[in-house]
């Protein structure tokens, strides 16, 4: 099983932006199926937030309380050899205001979709190993969702690449990942003709910012058990500040760095079912909200 | 080891490939093409002005012979500068070539958008008052809110059609041919030739009065703008469009008609439009008295409403006693069978809505941060009007009719909305959840409404041909209100209807001003 990690279905005011959706499965990690093994897993996530950075200034907005976002995703790898890994994920999400009117967005966010190669592994140390992955992915969204009305929207809009390189140690039981990755952005459609950044633009094309999403985990990893500390961290090269009482924009710089940590169980009368639980906390960033991020999910791996 | 290598290699090399594809974005009036009146409008300088007593109330003296050696040195220095022209320079002589009251509308489009941000709250609930005097402490003045915004369109939109008015009457009293006309080796490479005489010019009329009048309602802009001024009257030097000299007189006629429009601007009572408690809990007094739930802000802490007196602000197209022959009568009255049945109409729209009702409340939000509706308008109208292919002054007087008329339009929805003090939707169903902020004062009639009937019946006489076109945007953008639960239809409905009154004073303006 892998995991999926880092969903940007980050909604500038960053509400999200919380990575980690379900550890289990994803692009980021160092986990593969082996050949014809198929995973499937469903996760539940919520993340809310109270206060977030309006540029680097952290505040809270009594108009919106705790804004949070939850998310149903259904989530697929299949092993097409033992180095060569597709995943796919869609995600289902919706959000809420606690404070203030304004009204929650639902609906399918993007399908993401990752090639997980494992390029080259090689015995290092009494009972290590070293293992090195490069992961392209392509996410864009499933339907046209409202992008312009941050923070309540459930998406951006952009359609992404990325590309991802991975290094992973294991020694005994103990392992070590640090994975990151560039992700090129398009350009984004809104729904007005003209909007204000840190000049006026008469379009309704945005030019989003590229990012880098890094995460790096350290714990314990068994046949049927993992256990990780996490740190995650994502970049934006460019967009702009919120400027003082704003609205929140598609293209604003949304900066963050989150610890957390993450826990997959295989259950022992059943060996093809796990468990995973993850939580992350957002300790800082920058046009993002603050957020507290818990998900659990359950997957199944089918072998043929 | 070399698998790592062509792997690492390649996943690099695809990465660069995605990085430099091209995402440049760029505006929709990037590259419109240089302004080519159909008609000259030679006869403008009889066109009646709005605040201009005369058209020579200025006095502008005779441009000096063209033997002189100053108009020789003039011509010379249009040459030296067309000579080493750079790239950048060529862009922004392309940029103003486009027409200049086109683009000063555009830079004024950007400032209010700039300006349009609620203050924050105090720490004790209170909210800051931006002030005049001090516009760079925070809270930034101004807070160009829609009301304040229509004015700020009016004024400069008005000062700069009086004074190309003035502009016209000199240039056919001194048929001062321009620079290309006098050495055909002055290049007209970025502009179209005309037989408009060029003093004065009347894009540094348009630069020196706007300059002005954004002064006055951006004071903390007066850097920016005094160089955009110099950009728009040097680029006009090397297009071969104007010298020195015309550039010089046009912008002191400019600045002198300004001068007009601020003295108005300073007694027009809209700087008291903000208020005193006092003010703002005597509203509350009457409707209580009457019986009738008061509107309240849905904010917290609770912000004051939104420039309360600006209903007392002078009007141009017509007097105070219209504003208040303009008011229809009241909304339903809460409680009442007509209003329980509104109330179920919003709560239904925002139930479950589309995306595409989605879309129409966001096209049409034009609110925080944005240039408010009357920009919008005015991006709906500047954009069709290059198409006209306008002189300088027609396209400043079918601009100015619509700016004035979209300033009237604010005064009178403000004198209903705070006549009747009504709650909005979600005041009276806390459970009405919005597709787009609530704005901050009372809902009958609604604002979007006033402005678009006012503005879509303007244009509507100004372009015929896109009537229809204009009509269905308002009624989409007050329809935008109702879907997005921020209004009841009545707001909208009579909304419009007090909207094409108004733009009905406007189209008797535009009859009557000589421009037909």
């Amino acid at each position: 099983m892998k995991k999926k990690t880092i969903l940007y279905f980050s909604l500038a005011l960053g509400f999200t932006l919380v990575a980690s959706l379900a550890k289990s499965q994803t692009a980021d990690d160092a986990i593969m199926m082996g050949k014809k093994q198929w995973c499937n897993g469903l996760t539940y996530m919520y993340s809310g937030w109270k206060n977030y950075w309006e540029g680097t200034f952290k505040r809270e907005n009594k108009n919106l309380g705790t804004v949070s976002t939850q998310s149903v995703m259904f989530m697929s790898t299949y092993g097409i050899t033992n180095r060569l890994n597709a995943i796919v994920s869609i995600p289902y999400v919706w959000t809420h205001a606690s404070a203030g009117t304004l009204h929650g967005l639902k609906g399918f966010q993007d399908i993401e979709m990752n090639i997980k190669y494992e390029f080259y592994s090689t015995k290092l140390g009494k009972n290590g190993n070293l293992s090195l992955f490069a992961v392209g992915g392509l996410s864009t969204p499933l339907q046209k969702y409202e992008n312009d009305f941050l923070p309540m929207s459930i998406g951006l809009g952009s359609t992404n690449l990325s590309g991802r390189l991975t290094a992973d140690y294991q020694k005994g039981i103990f392992f070590a990942t640090a994975s990151s990755a560039f992700e090129w952005r398009s350009d984004v459609t809104i729904d007005r003709t003209s909007y204000y950044t840190d000049q006026i633009h008469y379009t309704n094309k945005v030019d989003m910012p590229n990012q880098l999403n890094s995460n790096f985990f350290v714990g314990i990893r068994k046949p049927n058990l993992i256990i990780q500390a996490q740190l995650l961290n994502m970049y934006s090269f460019g967009g702009f500040d919120i400027r003082k009482n704003d609205m929140p924009f598609v293209s604003n710089q949304m900066n963050m760095t989150s610890v957390g940590g993450h826990v997959k169980y295989f259950f022992p009368f059943s060996p093809n079912l796990a468990v995973v639980a993850d939580a992350d906390f957002t300790v800082a960033g920058r046009n993002m909200g603050q957020s507290q991020m818990y998900s659990g999910g359950l997957y199944y791996v089918v072998s043929f | 080891m070399k698998n790592i290598f062509y792997s690492i290699s390649g996943l690099i090399g695809l990465m660069l490939f995605a990085a430099s594809c091209q995402k440049d974005v760029s505006d929709r009036t990037t590259n419109l093409p240089a302004l080519q009146a159909i008609n000259s409008d030679t006869s403008a300088g009889t066109w009646r002005t709005i605040l201009l007593s005369r058209p020579d109330s200025f006095a502008v003296a005779a441009p000096l012979p063209t033997t002189s050696p100053l108009y020789l040195a003039d011509i010379f220095e249009i040459k030296a500068l067309q000579k080493s022209l750079t790239k950048d320079q060529e862009g922004i002589v392309k940029y103003w070539a486009a027409g200049g009251t086109f683009r000063w509308n555009e830079i004024m489009r950007g400032l209010v958008a700039k300006y349009n941000l609620p203050p924050v709250a105090n720490s004790d609930t209170s909210y800051p008052i931006p002030n005049a005097n001090n516009p760079l402490a925070y809270p930034l003045f101004p807070f160009s809110n829609p009301p304040y915004a229509a004015r700020a369109y009016a004024y400069v939109a008005g000062a700069q059609y009086d004074a190309l008015v003035a502009c016209w009457y000199y240039k056919m009293k001194y048929k001062r041919a321009a620079p290309y006309k006098f050495d055909s080796s002055v290049s007209t490479k970025f502009i179209n030739k005309s037989n408009l005489p060029s003093y004065p010019s009347e894009a540094a009329v348009l630069a020196g009065v706007t300059t002005e009048m954004m002064k006055l309602l951006f004071p903390g802009e007066i850097g920016n703008i005094q160089a955009k001024l110099i950009e728009h009257e040097q680029a006009t030097i090397m297009s071969g469009a104007a010298t020195r000299a015309d550039i010089t007189a046009g912008e002191a006629l400019g600045r002198q008609v300004a001068e007009l429009f601020i003295a108005r601007a300073r007694a027009d009572n809209a700087g008291k439009a903000v208020g005193t408690p006092a003010d703002w809990s005597n509203f509350i007094t009457i409707q209580t008295n009457q019986g009738l739930t008061p509107w309240y802000s849905l904010e917290t802490p609770k912000r004051p409403p939104m420039l309360p007196l600006f209903y007392k602000v002078k009007p141009f197209l017509f007097d105070s006693a219209t504003v208040v022959s303009l008011r229809p009568g009241p909304p339903p009255a809460v409680g009442s069978d007509q209003m329980n049945k509104d109330i179920a109409e919003v709560a239904g729209f925002v139930k479950n809505p589309s995306v595409e009702n989605h879309r129409i409340v966001t096209y049409w939000a034009d609110g925080v941060g944005t240039y408010t509706p009357p920009g919008h308008w005015n991006a709906i109208a500047a954009e069709d009007f290059i198409k006209q292919n306008y002189s300088e002054v027609r396209f400043a007087r079918n601009l100015a009719l619509l700016d004035l008329t979209m300033m009237d339009a604010a005064i009178v929805c403000w004198d209903i909305k705070y006549h009747y003090f009504n709650p909005r939707p979600s005041q009276v169903d806390p459970s009405i959840k919005t597709l787009t902020g609530v704005p901050n004062f009372p809902a009958y009639v609604s604002g979007h409404s006033v402005f678009s009937g006012a503005a879509s019946t303007i244009l509507g006489y100004i372009l015929p041909a896109n009537a229809a076109t204009y009509s269905a945007m308002a009624q989409e953008a007050a329809n935008s209100r109702l879907i997005g639960g921020i209004h009841y239809r009545t707001d909208c409905e009579v909304g419009l209807s007090v909207g094409a009154n108004v733009g009905g004073h406007a189209i008797q303006r535009a009859q009557n001003d000589g421009a037909n």
